[in-house]
């Protein structure tokens, strides 16, 4: 079927079957390859983009299920608490094989949208399904908090 | 070694350096490892020239990375090395992936590859020396212009200065690109290092790993690709019969499907990763058996039961007394016996195996891939393909993960990816992906093993009798490396972080192999991810017997006149203050200590955990302590630590991998629970301040974490696991 994508600013189309996988249009189809497989199933976040500012496991997500939302993806997340986030990052050197990152900050930056300053309670509850297999977690959490300061100003 | 003498580099082995048209400069061998200087492009992409170090006319830089980076810092270490002796700004400096070539070897191995926490020991003088070589030219070049001794320049930061004298390396690049390379650099003394050993160097791939800009062999697209999945056989062993298309042909995207020339798999062609994996979804194959694994772990835990009831095949310790001490221990008034079973483990690097080959104008190929073994892809690939090496290309990229995964004897998803461009004539590039499914299935486990121990203490409260018996299958018997690590039948890797414990301990080790068609592989600290555990248990078993702390127990058994012993005390040492260990219980919480050493590298870790009211464990915070001797760069040592004991205690916490009937039971991480930032400590690493060479960081942090925590649950709650995963053997993780 053909469909018409609003992602990252733009609008795209494209021809995929229905149940493709969002992630699958997002890497192959538009060569936005920041957004990784991991697992396909949901249990790793790898894969996360945002629907409509909302955090999303893009690989269950069908393509038919996105209609008019906005998708936006690690390439281009512009927003003051992806930016706050990526700069936290990079501040503590939070980042190992790199390969499950995007979806972490994908994450984070939900997590700070609806929550400014969380505890470490509250962003292992929200980041649990973002899995590290380097286990850089310890450094997630410190750099989220750092990213909630940045915020701050 | 110090670290801070001057080298004498080899004519026959080492660098040169070339002049390139545009006036860049690069530093490295040529085309036979000779020193000399040509004019050919330092591009790298010409043939014959291999730089470690390139100038551009600019005076920009970029290092070459002769390692593959799978998140352990690689990139940042080696271009901390060149930077260092280059004295060039750290953000001026940019960092290229190697391509394969036999002058990039690891000094370590003899070959190109990455592993065994090799990297920056290799690399420390090697690197050091290229960038010395580079500033050396450059500063010769400036003397020249200036007149002046060039003992009166400076460098810092890519400024060169004398007197009144002043430029930058884009100044003397195309001078300096003309002069030969000095043969013996003075390499700088510890004392003056600016960035080795510098608390904190932002790491090379941090920028492109947090905005979606690092490219992994998974994000590799090439004109005319197609992708492939594979159905293998559900046993390992198992070959195709036959197969059904079923409905494949009918989903959009389908291009083809072919058994592959070994019969291992179907190859299914698509033109998106989509449709590969739903095509295959559909089709059906028929498999023969015959030689395949049909046994279930359980089959395999009561052989290796019987096999360490019966007598060890090796002795290990090579002094034919493993009876009479074992009965020498069972027979002391304090004694202990255990027995330990560890399970098969997936590694399960984030990025699923993937690798893409394309054909090259010259009839060769190009391999596109996060390559951990160039020295065994490249021939292998060339092999299967029937091409001369020369005509194999590896282009390598970031890797997401490998903890050893990506480099195997037989290379095989190179092997299958070989395969299914050549059934599929040979002209089409082919991307190979691996689903999540297809990598917990897919072999290469850390085997599982079994160990036996009866230690007997004496009057004096040390341990007097070791008896040890170890049941493994072997990682490198019939392997390319056998030769290296198989002694008297005894596989080292089998036995590593028992027979070579750095306390002083009598003991007696047998071995016996288990065999399976089923393939085992290094896993991130090899023998050190269970033997570390092993040891660490049994040392606090024993210090329970002998009435003794846990800490002064271990320190009885190092003598600190001999430097390896004082090192493996002295990480105990920092750890147990760091963390203000006393040795006195607390209610609801546990502590528990382990020490190892693996890779050279000596790590300490103090484990605290807390018990909630349904017994439920939570780990609290880890104090970790290690030598590494030099620690190059502070910060990637530390995230190596904290990566080490998280991926550890992952895995002791509730991974396995089963088998039921021959086939695998974990599908995806929901049945493979990888561990979650809930379950992950608080860690706190302290570095020892040495002068002594670089060691490894990218396993040594993981051996001592299972056992500390399995020391605390066992303070906190008197259970002591000798079996894992904990998960599986009546722990409870809140
Ligand atoms: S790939 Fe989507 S959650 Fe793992
Ligand atoms: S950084 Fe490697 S999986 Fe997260």
């Amino acid at each position: 079927m053909s469909i018409t994508l609003k992602i990252n600013g733009a609008t795209r189309e494209i021809t995929a079957d229905a149940d493709t996988p969002l992630l699958w249009v997002i890497r192959d189809e538009l060569n936005l390859t920041g957004t990784k497989f991991g697992c396909g199933v949901a249990s790793c976040g790898s894969c996360t983009v945002h629907v409509d500012g909302e955090p999303q496991r893009s690989c269950v997500l069908p393509i038919s299920a996105v209609g008019d939302s906005e998708v936006t993806t690690i390439d281009a997340i512009d927003t003051p608490q992806g930016k706050a986030v990526q700069a936290a990052w990079r501040e503590l050197d939070v980042v190992q094989c790199g390969y499950c990152q995007s979806g972490q900050i994908m994450s984070a930056a939900g997590l700070l949208t609806s929550n400014a300053k969380p505890s470490d309670e509250d962003i292992d509850t929200y980041m649990k399904g973002n899995a590290c297999r380097c286990a850089t977690y310890h450094r997630i959490r410190a750099a989220i908090h750092r990213a909630s300061d940045i915020l701050e100003g | 070694m110090s670290a801070t003498n001057k080298v004498p580099m080899n004519r026959r082995s080492f660098l040169k350096s070339t002049a390139v048209v545009g006036g860049a400069m690069a530093v490295g061998f040529n085309v036979s490892g000779v020193l000399a200087a040509t004019s050919e492009s330092a591009s790298g992409a010409s043939v014959g020239f291999n730089p470690f170090v390139k100038i551009g006319p600019d005076g920009t830089v970029a290092v070459v990375i002769k390692h593959f980076e799978m998140g352990q810092g690689t990139s940042t270490g080696l271009t901390t090395l060149v930077a260092e002796e280059l004295d060039v700004a750290w953000d001026k400096v940019a960092v290229e992936f190697a391509p394969s070539h036999d002058n990039y070897k690891n000094l370590a191995f003899g070959g190109q590859g990455t592993g065994g926490s090799t990297a920056i020991a290799n690399s420390f003088m090697q690197y050091r020396q290229a960038g010395a070589v580079a500033r050396d030219m450059l500063v010769r070049a400036a003397a020249e212009k200036w007149g002046v001794d060039a003992s009166t320049i400076m460098v810092k930061e890519g400024e060169l200065s004398s007197g009144d004298n002043k430029g930058s390396f884009s100044d003397f690049v195309e001078p300096a690109s003309k002069l030969e390379p000095n043969a013996e650099p003075v390499l700088k003394d510890a004392s003056k290092f600016n960035l080795i050993g510098k608390n904190k160097l932002p790491r090379k791939d941090s920028e492109a790993k947090t905005n979606g800009t690092a490219v992994f062999a998974m994000d590799v697209k090439v004109p005319n690709m197609v992708y492939v999945t594979v159905l293998r056989s559900p046993l390992f062993g198992g070959t195709v019969k036959s197969f059904e298309l079923g409905d494949a042909d009918k989903v959009s995207g389908f291009v083809d499907a072919k058994v592959l020339p070994n019969k291992a798999g179907v190859a299914i062609y698509a033109e998106s990763t989509w449709a590969a994996i739903k095509a295959r979804r559909a089709i059906t194959a028929e498999w023969d058996n015959a030689a395949a694994e049909e046994r279930g772990s359980a089959e395999m835990l009561s052989e290796y039961n019987a096999m360490l009831d019966a007598e060890p095949t090796y002795d290990a310790t090579g002094k034919g007394n493993l009876a009479e001490t074992e009965t020498a221990a069972k027979a002391a008034a304090k004694s202990v016996s255990a027995d330990f079973h560890f399970p098969l483990l997936a590694h399960a690097p984030m990025e699923p195996l993937n690798c893409v080959i394309e054909p090259t104008e010259d009839g060769g190929v190009r391999l596109h891939d996060g390559c951990q073994f160039h020295m065994i892809t490249h021939p292998t690939v060339a092999a299967i393909l029937q091409i001369p090496p020369e005509k194999v290309d590896i282009v390598t990229y970031y890797a997401g993960g490998s903890f050893g995964r990506r480099a195997n004897g037989g290379s095989d998803y190179h092997v299958e990816a070989a395969l299914a461009f050549a059934a599929l004539g040979g002209k089409t590039a082919v991307k190979l992906v691996w689903t999540r499914e297809d990598d917990l299935a897919g072999g290469y486990y850390r085997p599982m093993f079994a160990q036996r121990a009866h230690i007997g203490i004496g009057d004096d409260g040390k341990i007097a009798a070791w008896g040890h018996r170890s049941v493994a299958q072997s990682i490198f018997k019939g392997g390319p490396m056998e030769s290296i690590a198989v002694h008297n039948g005894v596989d080292h890797f089998s036995v590593e972080g028992i027979v070579d414990t750095p306390y002083q301990l009598p003991m007696a080790l047998g071995l016996t192999d288990y065999e399976s068609p089923m393939p085992v592989l290094w896993w991130r600290s090899v023998g050190h991810s269970q033997s570390g555990y092993t040891m660490e248990v049994l040392m606090d078993m024993a210090a329970e017997a002998a009435e003794a702390d846990p800490v002064e127990f271990r320190l009885a058994h190092l003598d600190e006149s001999d430097d390896n012993q004082a090192r493996f005390a002295g990480v105990l040492k920092l750890a147990a203050e760091k963390a203000g260990w006393d040795g006195k219980p607390m209610k609801g919480k546990g502590r528990g200590v382990a020490v190892h050493k693996s890779f050279n590298s000596y790590v300490a870790q103090v484990m605290d955990v807390s018990v909630d009211a349904d017994g439920a464990i939570s780990i609290d915070k880890v104090v970790c302590a290690v030598d590494c001797g030099i620690a190059v760069n502070p910060d990637v040592v530390r995230a190596q630590m904290e990566g080490g004991i998280g991926f550890g205690l992952g895995a002791v916490m509730r991974n396995e991998i089963t088998l039921k009937d021959g086939v695998v039971e974990q599908s995806n991480f929901p049945q493979y629970e990888p561990l979650r930032i809930t379950d992950m400590p608080e860690v706190e690493v302290h570095i020892v301040q040495s002068d002594k060479e670089p060691t490894g960081v990218g396993e040594p942090g993981l051996p001592p974490a299972g056992a500390a925590l399995a020391n605390a649950i066992y303070a906190a709650t008197g259970n002591r696991v000798t079996k894992l995963p904990m998960a599986s053997n009546g722990v409870k993780f809140a």
